[in-house]
């Protein structure tokens, strides 16, 4: 009788710790399923160009730190914005119609850097063959005041932005910049391809505080990264 | 091993099985080899683009022509176990002998692994030595042309997180995004880095060099005629990795002539902002990254 009164505790006891471990091992599922349908679902924010009479206008700015809020608050980094520097949004992925013409105008709130790599110095893609600074037209730029590039290599487009002078008056921070602050104002404009996903990204070593510059926000899609989704 | 390893129904049929097992590898061999060395080997990567592209081709071809017997010995080997020595009375489950090992067949397995190997490190050693297959020599290279070859196209290759471009000594240093080759010319690529560690992969040029920052990497390659190639990072370089890539062309010499006259002349303000030319250029500037 003793006997079979303990062998129904141990069932007992095995059942439990049965239950238990399924549980505990249903739940290690759940939640690594929860994990990577979130980890999925997410994708960095964008931003669609506004139709102008000749094309579509696409607004961009860089600056040397991201918002204080940001996940990465030190780290420099493009954003989207309007012709009247308003509506910051923390995008670096931009939807385009295809076979468009699209004139860019990028707000460079962020000082010289330099080029790793002069050859980069020249514009390349650009509709005209050159590109605008401050209003003045430049086919070449100083490689040693390159701030950014905006390039595409997958159209053959690149755009060296110069940046605002160390000893400049009025510096921002922090995104977002307002246009009081120094800037220079750089525009171009390009011919989107067919339908597709390119990726864009800047080639100055700016990633500061990493090893040659080319980490942190270098490597990461939604600082110094970006795409082109023309539709 | 197999004389040892009798089913409960082989009976007295065990010691034959390695003849068996030996006639049906041979005549397999004899109908793979042959279908490997003339049939499969023209297909081979990379392509008879270059000459060092056709040599690879060839030691592909005997790589692959070896490795058929060795391959069809395991493949003849499990068939025949598991044919010869299946279970015939499904009903009556009856667990073999203990299987034993055999110091004649470890013996010879050893011997003949070992012949293999060595041979094959010999064989690559001489292939590599002779014209260096398109390899990445590293700025003193052992395989040279000889002299009679003639003088090189030099193209300096230099990558950066995440592009490739090129820059031409002998056209008044030139860089250019984009690659022309003259056909029936020694190349010589001399490959380095402006960052991280990349590798210069011209897949249908059959030459590979890795691109190490501060390190001037020598390859060379002779074309032969007209070629579209693909050039592609193959080594992981950061988050544009899959994307650094392009393509690049071996054309008649007189369009390679007129390619590069065009590209000194468009590129000619820029050509006067570059560093001197130099084998490397690694770490200017700096004045950003840590």
């Amino acid at each position: 009788m003793l006997n079979q009164l303990s062998e129904k505790g141990r069932m007992k006891g095995s059942a439990k710790r049965g239950v238990i471990t399924a549980t505990a091992v249903l739940a290690a599922i759940a939640a690594i399923a929860v994990y990577i349908g979130v980890y999925l679902v997410q994708a960095p924010a964008s931003a669609v160009a506004t139709q102008g009479p000749s094309g579509v206008q696409l607004h961009l700015a860089t600056v040397a730190a991201a918002e204080t809020t940001d996940p990465h608050p030190t780290w420099v980094s493009y954003y989207s914005t309007d012709a009247n520097d308003q509506n910051w949004r923390h995008a670096t992925t931009y939807v385009l119609p295809a076979h468009t013409l699209v004139h860019v105008t990028v707000y460079e709130f962020d000082s010289q850097t330099g080029l790793r790599n002069p050859f980069l110095s020249q514009p390349q893609g650009a509709t005209s063959g050159s590109y605008q600074v401050d209003g003045k037209s430049l086919t070449s730029t100083d490689p040693s005041v390159a701030s950014h590039i905006f390039a595409v290599p997958q159209i053959g487009l690149s755009i060296p932005l110069p940046g605002i002078s160390s000893s400049a008056k009025n510096p921002c921070s922090n995104a977002p910049c307002p246009l009081s602050t120094a800037h220079v104002t750089i525009t171009f404009t390009f011919r989107t391809p067919g339908k597709g996903l390119y990726r864009w990204q800047c080639f100055v070593p700016c990633g500061a505080g990493f090893i040659d510059g080319n980490g942190g926000p270098m490597q990461t899609v939604g600082y110094m990264d970006g795409f082109l989704h023309v539709v | 091993m197999l004389s040892d390893a009798r089913g409960p129904r082989s009976g007295d049929n065990g010691p034959r099985h390695w003849r068996n097992v030996v006639v049906l590898w041979t005549i397999a061999s004899l109908i793979m080899v042959p279908i490997v060395v003339w049939v499969i080997g023209p297909g081979l990567p990379p392509g008879n683009g270059t000459v060092e592209a056709s040599g690879q081709v060839t030691d592909n071809t005997v790589l692959l022509a070896i490795a058929t017997p060795v391959a069809l010995a395991v493949l003849v080997y499990l068939a025949y176990a598991v044919w010869a020595f299946r279970e015939r009375t499904p009903e009556v489950f009856v667990d073999g002998p203990a299987i034993q090992g055999n110091s004649s067949v470890q013996f010879w397995w050893l011997v003949a692994t070992t012949v293999i190997v060595l041979f094959l490190a010999g064989y690559g050693s001489v292939r590599m030595l002779a014209d260096g297959a398109g390899g990445g020599q590293g700025p003193s290279p052992i395989a040279t042309p000889a002299a009679s070859e003639g003088k090189p196209v030099i193209v300096q290759v230099i990558a950066q997180q995440w592009q490739f471009t090129y820059r031409w000594p002998q056209y008044g240093g030139v860089e250019t995004s984009a690659i022309d080759l003259p056909t029936n010319s020694l190349v010589k690529f001399e490959v380095t880095s402006l960052d991280v560690i990349h590798s210069f992969w011209a897949y249908e040029l059959g030459v590979k060099a890795d691109a190490n920052p501060g390190i001037d990497n020598i390859a060379y390659v002779t074309t032969k005629g007209p070629l579209a190639f693909h050039v592609r990072c193959a080594e992981l370089c950061g988050v544009w990795h899959g994307y650094m890539f392009n393509q690049g062309r071996v054309v008649p010499k007189a369009q390679f002539t007129s390619w590069i006259t065009s590209q000194r002349q468009a590129d000619a303000a820029t050509t006067k902002v570059l560093d001197p030319f130099s084998k490397t250029y690694y770490p200017q500037p700096l004045r950003r990254g840590g």
